[in-house]
């Protein structure tokens, strides 16, 4: 069986879900920040395949592409910042321990 | 089966049974390498779909810089080789079974949907389409966008300095 759109969509799904799955079980910042990097990936996958399967002449797809990777980069650095400020204040980075605007 | 697509199964096997590891892994150090393989998994997709700049940028934001700035992340609040502690079973359990049954619902509906394709004949991407549209000021040019993720960028460097700034002693409200 050749492969085609299909495939490549059930790929990007599973590893979607995989992402879900991680950002449900950490309890730890920085893993759960890998998590959501997983999810940003799935969609590009997403954005790249339609664009090369249903509109091979048009750039819409890449040019989401290129912008998610740059907005997931702006992410990651400022949840770094937060997580390494969190850590200087708290000792620790686990979720649970981020409870002060908590009323 | 062609060779090409049991290049696509092996990459797709990568990807899926790396990212995995990168969810499941007890020690966060390894979970990080993990991730790594991962998107280096993702950038040959994206080789094997023939989109080669796409591929390089990948490689160069998230293998170079993203996973970098994780590890770099991990070093300044972790004991490396410490283990995280297990999450807890009946969270396991119901986590496990929401991303399974949303996966499979999600694959019935793809499965079903029939995709048509309308977009002409599929022209090979080259670096000088991307930026000579990307610059474009007149339809279809992605200008606005290509500025304000410029602005973005500078909001998100210059937020991240002042965050990650050392406060003074006495400063830290509790």
């Amino acid at each position: 069986m050749e492969v085609g759109l299909t495939h490549i969509l059930f790929l990007s799904t599973a590893l979607f879900f995989i992402g879900v799955y991680g950002f449900l079980t950490r309890r730890n910042t920085i893993t759960m920040l890998m998590a959501i990097e997983l999810l940003l990936n799935s969609v590009n996958i997403n954005f790249i395949a339609f664009n090369k399967y249903l509109y091979g002449g048009k750039l819409e797809g890449v040019f989401f592409t290129l912008f998610l990777i740059a907005i997931a980069a702006a992410e990651a650095a400022v949840a770094i910042a937060i997580i390494i400020n969190f850590y200087r204040n708290y000792k620790s980075i686990d979720v649970e321990d981020a409870d002060s605007l908590k009323w | 089966m062609s060779i090409n697509s049991i290049i696509f199964y092996l990459i797709a096997a990568f990807i899926i049974g790396s990212a995995l590891l990168a969810v499941t892994a007890r020690k966060i150090f390894r979970a990080a390498i993990y991730l790594l393989f991962s998107m280096i998994g993702v950038a040959a997709l994206y080789f094997w779909m023939s989109y080669e700049f796409i591929a390089a940028v990948q490689i160069i934001v998230y293998v170079g810089g993203i996973v970098v700035l994780i590890i770099f992340s991990i070093f300044l609040t972790h004991h490396v080789g410490s283990e995280m502690e297990k999450p807890n079973r009946l969270r396991m359990v119901f986590s496990g079974l929401a991303a399974l049954c949303a996966f499979a619902f999600s694959f019935m509906v793809i499965a079903k949907n029939e995709f048509v394709p309308s977009g002409g004949a599929p022209l090979p991407l080259t670096v000088e389409r991307i930026g000579m549209q990307m610059l474009s000021t007149t339809e279809h040019g992605y200008i606005l966008p290509f500025e304000v993720v410029s602005m973005l960028l500078l909001a998100a460097m210059v937020g991240c300095i002042v965050i990650a700034l050392k406060q003074p002693e006495g400063q830290i409200q509790r």
